[in-house]
């Protein structure tokens, strides 16, 4: 009895060791996109959720065209778990590929993480699209070394030269309503960023670029990230006289800030980026004092940067209830970017694939027209094209609790040019700043 | 600046000493290193969300909600998981770990982890001297200030306090007086998770909440326990305002550095430790007790 128990047992053991340590045998009719970010986080969130879209979108129509047959989209979840563990991130990526054999990839959100993401993936000599770092190495590295890392795009959002640049843009908008509106000569700004890695090349380029812009800076505070209290820094601030508090916030600093500014009335207008601040939950996390706070997004409710925008972000809120973040851009990534990709080169071949997304731009994208750039010599870069016609972003302002676009508007790149996407609105002052310089 | 420092230390300082003064309580009398300290601070927070943001009761019933609950789950959690391994530091010490890890797993699968806050109990600032102190501030202190006496009445005018105290002193003529020292240490736990739970009650209105906001609080008071001496109440008093207010002055006095506030408070714990290894009120040599 003892023995057959034993037997049975031992049996069973092999069973289960077979079925868990072989990946199950897949239909040869799927094509497997790895979806790997932060799972338990917004920015985790808004990468599947942008894929599921996409995902269903192409399996509704029967799937992708591969040379003679269809073969249909199947995504494969992965937590990166990326704001506590780099290690963990390349674990993922290394399972995503090896155990769960993903033929794409996208994803990926914190710089630090994508660096070490990307030659896991490269490695493995797979398409990796990143859809949430924004540093320049990412894809410096292409040109670089391009039969390395060619398998690698950027999907969203645009590098952080670019991302810094339209900041400026969007700041001086602002500098310049101040001007006018409450009559300063001269606007002061007090640059804020958090202490990571793709916030220093950032702030470098805002110090230079200020006195170009004919404003001046009145200092450089880098609170932790996390920073639960930065009423020193407000403090500190508001005794400078700055008139516009330039943030770079991708973590939960920026809740912190924006509370305390508002609480305080600090009077300074707040503008920049404010990763935390594009989340409609923003306003319930800082009680309601966030109002006035301005931020770079890619998507606003309402606003329009061309035809395909309003179907999915009408789409993304009436599935999800909130606004597409920039991760969602997954579903570019996936519907713009991999499948035509796929469907030119008739194969999964990644050296295939990679030449037919190279020829593959430019194309249309609910957030514009994505175009890659290459470096001095020519060499490819796979980083995305910035400017009018195509990528600037958007500005958004909250005001009275509604997350509202507010930039392009009446935007003027060059002469005899004026950008304004459809559905801004005017920038609003903060009444205890006019009631300040009023005075 | 000299009064944001003050405040700042003030405040930074007194939730260090109320979760510092917890986590030796319960290492004085029980020689438990009870790493899931200050997860019960992440809970009691949560609970005031929760009471507050999606229930839509007033903060004061979080509070209780947070004090009773939390409490409860922490003697509950040291009666399954700490009391049966007691004997065994390593153990306990690597079961607190997990403990604390699947608290914060926990609160990730309710919550996620995106970042909430609760309400100000008192809304608004006031100024002195220029400087803008938030009222919640305030009355977080006075809290704080309440508690500190609360405690200190239990632990030097309650006969129970004088069992805890005997206990956390010597165990062994604690129990040869009669003391029951089992049933001492449970009730250590419950206060030291009380004072946890009430540290996250009357902190929540001035944070971010996230189910990782644990850590950062426990390297601290770690370091506010080592400081002042291990299993020292007097000591991890001390040593929360000298850490609290050496990372107000960093702050303060290098604004591009306020990141490494943790780091120099770190270091300060470092250079009295060279010099003095046993802390600021701790005991040399272990015969001592």
């Amino acid at each position: 009895m003892k023995k057959g128990l034993a037997v049975w047992s031992v049996i069973g053991a092999v069973c289960l060791a077979l079925t868990a340590g072989f990946p199950a045998w897949a239909a040869d009719d799927v094509i497997k996109i790895g979806v790997i970010g932060p799972m338990n986080f917004m920015q985790g969130k808004g990468h599947w959720n942008g894929a599921v879209m996409a995902m269903e979108e192409i399996n509704a129509k029967g799937g992708v065209q591969v040379g003679d047959k269809k073969m249909k989209i199947e995504l494969i979840k992965a937590d990166s778990n990326e704001f506590l563990s780099i290690t963990d991130a390349t674990n993922a990526m290394e399972l995503l590929l090896t155990r769960n054999k993903a033929d794409f990839v996208v994803g990926g959100f914190r710089t630090e993480a994508v660096l070490a993401m990307q030659d896991v993936a490269m490695d493995n000599q797979k398409i990796f699209i990143g859809c949430g770092a924004a540093h320049p190495e990412l894809c410096t590295r292409v040109a670089k070394d391009y039969n390395r890392y060619k398998y690698f795009f950027r999907g969203t959002p645009f590098n952080s030269m670019f991302l810094v640049k339209t900041c400026f843009i969007q700041m001086a908008t602002v500098a310049g309503i101040l001007k006018k509106v409450l009559n300063i000569p001269k606007i002061k700004v007090a640059i804020v960023a958090e202490k990571q890695v793709w916030a220093d090349p950032m702030v470098a380029a805002t110090q230079k670029t200020l006195p170009k812009l004919g404003m001046e800076e009145v200092g450089v505070w880098r609170p932790s990230q996390t920073a639960t209290d930065v009423t020193a820094e407000l403090s500190a601030i508001e005794s400078s006289g700055a008139h516009v508090i330039f943030t770079i916030f991708s973590a939960s600093v920026g809740i912190t800030f924006a509370r305390q500014a508002g609480e305080l009335k600090i009077p300074a207008a707040q503008v920049g980026i404010n990763v935390e601040a594009q989340k409609e939950g923003f306003w319930d996390a800082t009680q309601g004092m966030g109002n006035y706070v301005m931020t770079m997004n890619t998507y606003s409710r309402d606003v329009e940067v061309n035809e395909l925008t309003k179907p999915f972000v009408q789409g993304y809120i009436d599935r999800y209830g909130e606004v597409p973040t920039y991760t969602a851009d997954t579903y570019t990534a996936i519907l713009r970017g991999i499948v035509p990709a796929i469907e030119k080169a008739g194969s999964l071949d990644s050296d295939k694939v990679v030449q037919a997304m190279e020829a593959g731009v430019p194309y249309k994208s609910p957030s514009g027209v994505v175009d890659y750039l290459k470096d001095e010599q020519g060499k490819p870069l796979h980083d995305l094209k910035w400017g009018p016609g195509f990528l600037t972003s958007l500005g958004v302002q909250w005001q009275d609790g509604k997350l509202v676009g507010v930039w392009p508007n009446k935007w003027q790149p060059a002469k005899g040019v004026e950008v304004t996407y459809k559905g801004v609105v005017p920038y609003k002052i903060a009444p205890w700043i006019i009631e300040k310089y009023k005075k | 600046m000299i009064l944001d420092i003050i405040i700042t230390g003030l405040i930074s300082g007194s939730v260090y000493a109320l979760l510092a003064i917890g986590f030796s309580l319960i290492f004085g009398v029980a020689r438990i290193v009870n790493i899931a300290h200050t997860a019960f601070y992440m809970l009691a927070a949560y609970c005031i969300f929760f009471v507050t943001q999606k229930a839509g009761l007033h903060p004061v019933w979080g509070m209780l909600a947070a004090f009773v609950s939390v409490t409860f789950l922490g003697l509950l959690a040291y009666k399954l998981f700490i009391d049966p391994i007691r004997e065994h530091e390593g153990a306990v010490l690597i079961g607190t770990i997990a403990l604390a890890i699947a608290m914060q797993e926990f609160m990730l699968l309710l919550f996620s982890g995106d970042y909430v806050s609760v309400p100000s109990l008192i809304k608004g600032y006031f100024a002195i001297s220029g400087v803008k102190v938030f009222y919640q501030q305030l009355l977080t202190f006075a809290m704080v200030l309440v508690i500190l006496f609360a405690l200190w009445v239990l632990l030097m005018k309650t006969r129970l306090g004088l069992a805890i105290r005997s206990t956390a002193e010597d165990r062994e003529v604690a129990n040869l007086m009669g003391m029951n020292d089992s049933r001492v240490a449970m009730t250590a736990m419950g206060v030291s998770v009380g004072l946890a739970a009430i540290t996250g009650a009357v902190i929540a209105p001035l944070t971010i909440l996230s189910p990782f906001m644990w850590t950062h609080p426990l390297i601290m008071v770690m370091a506010v326990v080592v400081l002042g001496g291990m299993g020292s109440i007097k000591g991890s008093f001390a040593g929360a305002y000298i850490l609290g207010f050496a990372e107000a002055l960093v702050v303060f006095l290098i604004p591009q550095g306020a990141f490494l506030k943790g780091s120099v408070a770190l270091s300060i714990m470092i250079l009295v430790l060279l010099i003095r290894p046993e802390g600021l009120f701790g005991i040399a040599f272990e015969e001592e007790r």
